[in-house]
């Protein structure tokens, strides 16, 4: 764990995923099909991160709060 | 933020969260299987039929509407509806056409010969079941509300939730899971990381629910107000004497609305229609259309196009809302997209109540300990 982070840094990735989460949810909306993989990827975009997360084995965060 | 404002914050998060969470969490689960509803259908009902001649001619819509009424003689016709993946039409009749839904008969036949075409309903009871629940817990109208009610808690929970994510994670890195930590951290970290990364999903879904169940609301407003202009403009007629042609009729209205397509009729005398006109129901063909429904007077004497509708923006609002909130406008790869954010929900939602369950447990000096965002960084 380092200092403290400011806003944009604490919510840099949950805005990333905000905004390509969302515009994969309207592109699917108003795409006629031919781009539905990728829109529904967009829409997931939040899953990968999950996984990442998961993945993780352990967090430098947390060996350094402790 | 000041330690108040965070409390404050802390507390509309708790609450909101706690009252909601039951029903959320019966949302999530009903929802589930209902995302997949067109993949169970088929699966249960594996369309055996076919039409009578598939690369026949398809017969006219009065040659079908003679059939329908041959086979319940004494009933006049209500509504005629178009299945869009084949080529079968249903009928519904009744004693009259202002006939309570009780005493309609409800009958499909196949387009090229006539035949009727048999129900296909296995498992259509227990998925009844399920969006009934998931809509308005078997209470009509005001159950919808009370979940419309419950849906804003959701979003309040949502939104304080956020909030209070800046303040505890001021020294972790995002994605952090201290997962060497208590139980109580380690899901505390999970409740965060999976909260924050499904904001979007969450907020549309949840909105959009909220729209959907001012649905009875917004449909009686656009019908008692827009549609009833409509109608009033051209109800200055009794019910005629001889009908025009029910096919020329809807492909009349069709000419007037080339980029839609023919969703339904609603008869003279219908609920949503004239004692002198057929009414012609149109809808787009994009996902983000195929909702929007645009009727079309035509007289039922002459057959003369009167007008035609478009639907006001607050009920083309509901109209996008619906396919927002049940992901059925993408395919199948956006449908597993939502099986799992949903799944992800049920996490955070569970998680949130073991939270404030061992939050209760804690003497008080530890949940104060528990509570400083340095030490766990944690919202719930």
């Amino acid at each position: 764990m380092s200092g403290r982070r400011s806003l944009f840094t604490i919510f840099a990735v949950p805005l990333v995923l905000f905004v390509v989460g969302l515009f994969g949810l309207v592109w699917a909306l108003l795409d006629e099909g031919s781009a539905d993989t990728v829109a529904a990827a967009a829409a997931g975009v939040a899953i990968p991160v999950m996984l990442w997360a998961w993945a993780r084995r352990r967090s430098r965060a947390s060996d350094t709060v402790r | 933020m000041k330690p108040s404002v965070t409390r404050a914050w802390s507390w509309t998060h708790k609450w909101s969260s706690l009252v909601c969470t039951v029903f959320l969490l019966m949302l999530c689960i009903t929802g589930l299987p209902l995302i997949f509803h067109d993949e169970i259908d088929s699966a249960l009902n594996p369309d055996a039929w076919q039409p009578a001649r598939p690369d026949g001619e398809w017969l006219d819509l009065d040659q079908l509407l003679a059939v329908a009424l041959d086979d319940r003689p004494g009933e006049v016709p209500i509504f005629m509806s178009f299945d869009i993946d084949r080529p079968v039409v249903n009928v519904t009749t009744g004693p009259s056409a202002d006939a309570p839904g009780s005493e309609m008969y409800f009958a499909s036949f196949d387009r090229t010969s006539g035949d009727l075409v048999p129900p296909a309903d296995v498992g259509e009871g227990v998925m009844h079941f399920l969006l009934q629940l998931h809509t308005d817990l078997f209470l009509g109208l005001p159950g919808m509300l009370f979940l419309g009610a419950m849906g804003l808690l959701f979003v309040i929970a949502v939104v304080s939730g956020v909030v209070l994510y800046a303040p505890f994670m001021r020294k972790l890195d995002f994605g952090t899971v201290r997962r060497d930590r208590s139980k109580q951290v380690k899901w505390l970290d999970w409740h965060n990381l999976l909260g924050v990364t499904t904001v979007a999903w969450v907020l549309v879904v949840g909105i959009t629910g909220i729209i959907n169940t001012l649905e009875t609301p917004i449909i009686d407003a656009w019908r008692y107000n827009e549609l009833a202009d409509l109608v009033a403009e051209n109800d200055q007629r009794p019910a005629p004497d001889q009908f025009a042609s029910l096919h020329e009729a809807v492909e009349r209205a069709v000419a007037e609305a080339p980029h839609m397509e023919l969703q339904f009729v609603a008869f003279p005398g219908s609920r949503f229609s004239t004692d002198s006109h057929y009414a012609v129901f149109l809808h787009g063909r994009t996902p983000a259309t195929e909702r929007m429904i645009t009727p079309a007077l035509i007289d039922a004497e002459t057959g003369a196009f009167e007008g035609l509708r478009d639907m006001p923006w607050w009920v083309k609002t509901l109209s996008l809302s619906r396919p927002l909130h049940f992901g059925d406008y993408g395919g199948l790869l956006l449908k597993i997209v939502w099986a799992i954010l949903d799944i992800v929900t049920i996490i955070v939602l569970v998680s949130g109540i073991y939270l404030w369950l061992r939050k209760r447990r804690q003497p008080r000096g530890r949940m104060a300990q528990l509570a400083d965002p340095d030490i766990t960084g944690g919202a719930a």
